[in-house]
């Protein structure tokens, strides 16, 4: 599977190149070589240290960060236009995401440790998002969510979402019985309409709400990273207590926010007309660009990326043309989350699909690891990460496609970026130390062994 | 706790679910009109870098594809005598076409579909892909004639002429012209989009083609169509009708010299025509009612739609007339008449080829990349207007325009040929008069009809326009 997985990332490099500079790309070997070693390395890394996990999860990731590769490469390197990407960038920081993922395999035997400090992970995830608040921190494309280290800038909110969910598996763990039981009804008539938490335990929903709205959008302009900590902490508050009235009172607080603070925050109101009114001329082209009517507007106006991305989709059609055969620079930022569309554009519906299907199949296989532990936490823990790679997806995907509105988020693998690759490659590895312990047998007894040697004639 | 968990995982399956759905209906559904959504750039700039089949004149090719070289793989596209053919051939360029470069845009980037065969042969036998090549009816010498007339004069106008016995368009000239070339560079794409800017803006209108597009009041060249009706309705040539010093419809209306048409006598249609009498036809329209002088209009092509030849061709009017006073100057081509050059070169070749107008066409033939042959022009009647008879009588009124002892528009005569024409002076609401002249010749055996259009030239159509049909009747006749 992990070979499949390789094969068909160096087939898209060799038709890219073919496509784009009819002959073989020159540093194929160099990119196989590096690639395909790396995951056959994991592979035999798990073979041997966590030899029970889902067999499934590491060729899925492989084949998304392939294809990530493959296409950057695309855009990049077959182009000669490397401001926009770069392949061996990406490669190196899959190595070292590789490195990382295979240290927590090794030294974190155990994942329900992370259990035991839950605060210490709430501090941290809060740390992390605050930290481009900080003279550190810098501003790309009008959202506050870098930090940047002279050598390279990461964006902490990657590794404070993974943090949250590690607070918030052990924070609901100990704390589900009065989430979920300790409730005033609801009655209309003889009906009961919701069972309303007491007002003093909502104090945590309370504090993520006014945390996700106040800090990320108001102040950072993040909407990407505050739709998906809200959506993953109502995500593992459900599962916690079973309850909708959570669901029902987190959606009522977060739309109500948004509806408060649309007039006040100009990035969301744009935001907002971009998704609703994406086609209007004055909102896809700027109005100097509009006044000249010899303007093509190619890069100008707020929905410029949006429509062009669906234009490049619908390029693409149901079989693509052919990687390397499109032309994804007319959208702005292609190697970013609108790499979506560069694969839209050149594999075609088809090509999406799978891309589509392998991010579901590893969202899925998370969860079924979350259905197979045995400890509450990691129930909780395994169904936050399923759910927060789930989420992001169609934040990215559906803000790209026009379902919702546009955040600026990663998907998971694909897109370029050091802090989200890494922070996917840890989701996984720590899915795969999970599911290695659900499924790892039972040690036997010895009794046991006595017993059968007693029966054997 | 595993309910939850097995609710949240099909909630987000569910969320894949809608991401495939969206995704398939985008690139399945909705991806024919995000295609070709006006801001969608993308089929230009791949036009650029198709090899264009060439737009021809005769055995000249006057628009042709030249790679531009380099590292790039762009197509630049040339204009040979680019101001000549600017209006017929239009121009072609980064974002967007006009004329036949548009028109035929689906031959020339070799799209169309009867090019699909030559395409995938294309593909098998690894040639580069090229498009048709469009070859055009235009006569090169009857064009330059017209451009040289017109620039001469240094007025707005334009010339069309016409084969009658085919329709094919053997020239279309609408001054003042540009030249493509300096539309057209890809490389150079910012000056090239200014100066497309420039023409768009400029106050003689250079992008209008005046010959097919622009409507004007026809004058007198009106009065063969009023003539045709009321041969139609049983007159004769030698029929009379009073011919006073003014008609009084409403404001006077008098005559293009100040006296009666026939010494104050009623006088004939065939004179009325050669000096082109006013009171006389205005009575004749007035008499005929304007049931029967519209119905004549619209068989000659008014009011019948825009056409596509297949340049866009835009509807010349002849509004139903009830009120006798506008209806008498209607009959002289005023009023609410309005009329294309081209429509009044099509009244011209009806006249000439018996009564019946062909459909007139710009586009000879279409070969593929091999030279073969995927189109070509059938000649079409495009409607029957007059019978022969009356066709004979009209062609006989119009040569004593040209040749008659009180001819209006002696200019127009060609030596040892007998030239049938008409002229026209028509009145505008602003300035001074548009000065016209239609005609065809030789007048026994049609080869060329001629309408020629002189916008505010203030002289009279004999003396503006008749000239410049000449020239143009002569480079046909002469070839």
């Amino acid at each position: 599977m992990t070979l499949f997985a390789i094969a068909l990332t160096l087939y898209a490099m060799i038709e890219a190149g073919l496509t784009r500079n009819n002959e073989m790309p020159p540093s194929l070997f160099l990119y196989g070589g590096l690639f395909g070693g790396l995951a056959i390395l994991a592979h035999f890394f798990i073979r041997f240290f966590a030899p029970w996990s889902d067999p499934l999860l590491l060729p899925l990731a492989t084949l998304l960060n392939g294809l990530g590769i493959a296409m950057l490469w695309r855009l990049g390197e077959a182009t000669g236009d490397t401001s926009r990407a770069s392949a061996m960038d990406q490669l190196i920081l899959t190595a070292a995401s590789m490195v990382v993922f295979a240290g927590i395999i090794y030294f974190l035997k155990e994942p329900r440790t992370l259990q035991r400090y839950p605060y210490i992970m709430a501090v941290g995830a809060v740390f992390l998002l605050l930290l481009p608040l900080t003279p550190l921190g810098s501003e790309i494309n009008g959202a506050r969510q870098w930090v940047n280290f002279g050598f390279t800038s990461l964006q902490p909110s990657e590794f404070a979402k993974i943090a949250l969910v590690v607070f918030l598996s052990g924070y609901m763990v100990t704390k589900r019985d009065v989430l979920a039981l300790a409730s005033r009804q609801i009655k209309i008539g003889p009906v009961k309409v919701l069972d309303l938490p007491r007002m003093r335990d909502t104090a945590p929903m309370a504090v993520m709400w006014g945390f996700c709205i106040i800090v990320l959008v108001i102040l950072m302009n993040d909407l990407g990273t505050s739709l998906m900590l809200f959506g993953t902490f109502l995500a593992m508050i459900y599962v916690a207590t079973q309850r909708g009235s959570w669901i029902v009172i987190g959606l009522t607080a977060f739309f109500g926010a948004c509806a408060a603070i649309y007039p006040f925050v100009p990035h969301f109101r744009v935001r907002m007309v971009t998704w609703l009114d994406a086609f209007r001329p004055d909102v896809f082209c700027t109005d100097e660009a509009l006044a000249n009517p010899e303007s093509f507007c190619v890069t100008s106006g707020n929905s410029q990326q949006l429509v062009q991305g669906l234009f490049a989709l619908a390029e693409g059609g149901m079989t693509g043309t052919g990687l390397g055969g499109g032309q994804p620079g007319y959208v702005p930022e292609v190697q970013n989350d609108f790499i979506f569309t560069a694969f839209g554009e050149e594999l075609g519906l088809a090509g999406i699909m799978v891309m589509l299907m392998a991010l579901a199949l590893l969202v899925e296989r998370g969860m079924r690891i979350a259905l197979a532990s045995k400890e509450l936490f990691i129930k909780m823990f395994a169904s936050g990460i399923s759910f927060l790679i789930a989420f992001q997806t169609f934040v990215v995907i559906g803000g790209v496609t026009r379902v919702i509105p546009m955040t600026g988020a990663t998907i998971p693998f694909v897109a370029k970026g050091g802090s989200a690759l890494l922070s996917s490659w840890i989701m996984v590895a720590l899915l795969m130390r999970m599911s290695n312990n659900a499924r790892k047998p039972a040690p036997q007894a010895i009794q046991d062994e006595g017993a059968t040697q007693v029966i054997q004639r | 706790m595993n309910k939850p968990i097995r609710r949240l995982s099909i909630f987000a399956l569910a969320l894949f679910g809608v991401l495939l759905l969206n995704v398939s209906y985008i690139q399945a559904f909705a991806a024919e009109d995000l295609r070709e959504h006006p801001f969608n750039r993308r089929q230009f700039a791949e036009s650029l870098n198709t090899h264009r089949g060439s737009i021809r004149v005769g055995s000249q090719e006057v628009a042709y594809s030249e790679p531009v070289g380099g590292d790039s793989d762009q197509y630049q596209r040339v204009y040979e005598n680019g101001q000549l053919y600017a209006p017929v051939v239009g121009a072609f360029r980064a974002g967007s076409a006009t004329g036949i470069e548009a028109a035929e845009n689906s031959f020339l980037d070799g799209s169309h579909e009867s090019l699909a065969v030559n395409n995938f042969r294309d593909m098998l036998t690894g040639e580069e892909p090229k498009g048709a090549d469009v070859t055009l009816t235009i006569n090169a010498d009857a064009q330059q004639a017209a451009m040289e007339g017109l620039e001469a004069l240094g007025k707005n106008g334009a010339a069309v002429a016409l084969d009658p016995a085919t329709g094919a368009v053997l020239a279309s000239y609408s001054n003042p012209s540009y030249d493509p070339n300096s539309v057209a560079s890809v490389t150079e794409t910012d000056q090239a989009a200014e100066n497309w800017t420039d023409l768009e803006a400029a106050e003689q209108q250079p992008l209008l083609n005046r010959g097919l597009n622009q409507r004007y009041p026809p004058g007198s060249t009106f009065k063969i169509v009023t003539a045709a009706a009321a041969l139609e309705n049983g007159a004769s040539p030698d029929s009379t009708i009073d011919a006073p010093e003014t008609l009084d419809l409403g404001a006077p209306l008098p005559n293009a010299w100040g006296g009666p048409c026939n010494n104050g006598a009623p006088d004939s249609l065939a004179h009325s025509i050669e000096i082109s009498c006013n009171t006389s036809m205005a009575n004749w329209a007035i008499q005929l009612g304007g049931q029967a002088m519209q119905e004549q209009a619209e068989a000659f092509g008014f009011n019948q739609g825009d056409m596509e030849i297949p340049l866009p061709v835009t509807e010349s009017l002849s509004p139903l007339e009830t009120d006798p006073n506008i209806l008498g100057r209607s009959g002289i081509g005023q009023a609410n008449i309005e009329a294309t050059p081209l429509q009044m070169a099509m009244v011209a070749a009806g006249v000439a080829n018996d009564g019946d107008v062909m459909k007139p066409y710009l586009v000879e033939s279409v070969r593929n990349s091999n030279l073969e042959e995927v189109d070509s022009a059938q000649p079409e009647v495009y409607s029957t207007a007059i019978s022969p008879g009356t066709a004979a009588d009209l062609t006989e009124m119009m040569i004593g325009v040209t040749a008659g002892d009180e001819a209006s528009g002696p200019t127009a005569q060609i030596p040892g040929i007998d030239v049938a024409g008409k002229t026209g002076t028509a009145e505008t609401a602003s300035g001074p008069t548009h000065n016209w002249f239609i005609s065809f010749a030789p007048a026994d055996d049609p080869q060329v009809a001629v309408a020629v259009v002189v916008e505010h030239g203030g002289g009279s159509g004999g003396t503006l326009a008749a000239p410049i049909a000449r020239e143009i009747m002569e480079a046909v006749i002469n070839e």
